[in-house]
């Protein structure tokens, strides 16, 4: 017979289970960071070395390939910061970072990340580039917001947050690359900040 | 309500077994592999519990190929499901009744 400190022990388990088997949680608030600086430094660089400054819809730009590596770059670096972090912290605790939930995590973000992609490089070579900046922080939020479901739920949070500044940007046109900096940038070093303390990892 | 210890169900005693109930509670279906790393247990030991459930018709089991591979997935029966609600049920009330 069962003490009742096992059926405690049992709900614990449960608890867990449901928890470990539903969501993926070998993200640390570094990577956000990470990614926020990769981001801003990538801003920076459009804005003074390339001299980059999207203020209009149909903002006439000759070296856009410099833009594009630049964005290429720091998409780049902030996935492999993303990947590297997530196995560090999944050996840590003895399990394997390509799991059920990590793919569902993925699959969850690709559609909308994909389907933007491709609707912002139609734009790009209609030479809609004012446009490029609040549909990224758009398409990224839709990609965060279902994600929430598969993770931690500030994620979600962080979407609706990154929809809004998309949404404020189409508004503010000419502040394309400040609300770009402040979505990719800003708002991912807050929430690596919140994620360190809230979760202590 | 008055419960006693004997409504709990005794194919949800052993650990493992929870496990497994409580992974496919929140999962719609996983298959052979993802289980066993959820669980942390052996291939054999795995296999054995599920045979357990599978016998209690709280779990079934879908056979296909993937790029001609054999997947196992699990998901839970609503027979099972049931069974598994109640099980917390149970638990809950004897864990307040003797706060």
């Amino acid at each position: 017979m069962k003490e009742e400190q096992d059926y405690i022990q049992d709900i614990a388990e449960i608890r867990s289970m449901m928890e470990r088997s539903s969501k993926f949680l070998s993200l640390s608030g570094w990577a956000g960071v990470l990614a926020g600086v990769y981001a801003l430094i990538g801003a920076w660089v459009a804005f003074s070395i390339f001299e980059f400054h999207p203020n209009e819809l149909f903002y006439a730009y000759p070296d856009l390939i410099n833009i594009i590596l630049t964005a290429t770059g720091v998409l780049f670096l902030a996935l492999i910061s993303a990947l590297m972090d997530s196995r560090r912290k999944a050996q840590k605790q003895d399990k394997k970072a390509w799991n059920a939930t990590s793919r569902r995590l993925v699959a969850s973000m690709a559609v909308p990340l994909l389907i933007g992609g491709v609707l912002i490089m139609l734009l790009i070579s209609n030479g809609l580039l004012g446009l490029v900046a609040p549909l990224t922080l758009l398409f990224y939020g839709f990609a965060l917001y279902n994600a929430g479901s598969f993770t931690i739920k500030e994620v979600r949070i962080m979407g609706f947050v990154q929809m809004i500044l998309g949404l404020l940007n189409v508004v503010f046109i000419t502040y394309g690359l400040l609300f770009w900096a402040i979505g990719f940038g800003l708002v991912h070093i807050v929430y690596g900040i919140y994620m360190h303390f809230r979760y202590k990892r | 309500m008055n419960v006693s210890f004997d409504d709990l169900n005794k194919a949800f005693e052993n650990r493992v077994r929870l496990g497994i109930m409580s992974a496919l509670a929140v999962n719609d279906s996983l298959d052979f592999t993802s289980l066993k790393e959820f669980l942390n247990v052996t291939d054999g030991n795995l296999a054995t519990h599920i045979k357990k459930l599978e016998q209690e018709e709280f779990v079934e089991v879908e056979k296909s190929f993937i790029n001609n591979k054999p997947n196992t997935s699990y998901s839970m029966t609503p027979k099972g499901k049931k069974a598994f609600e109640e099980h917390l049920k149970v638990l809950e009330t004897i864990i307040k009744s003797q706060k």
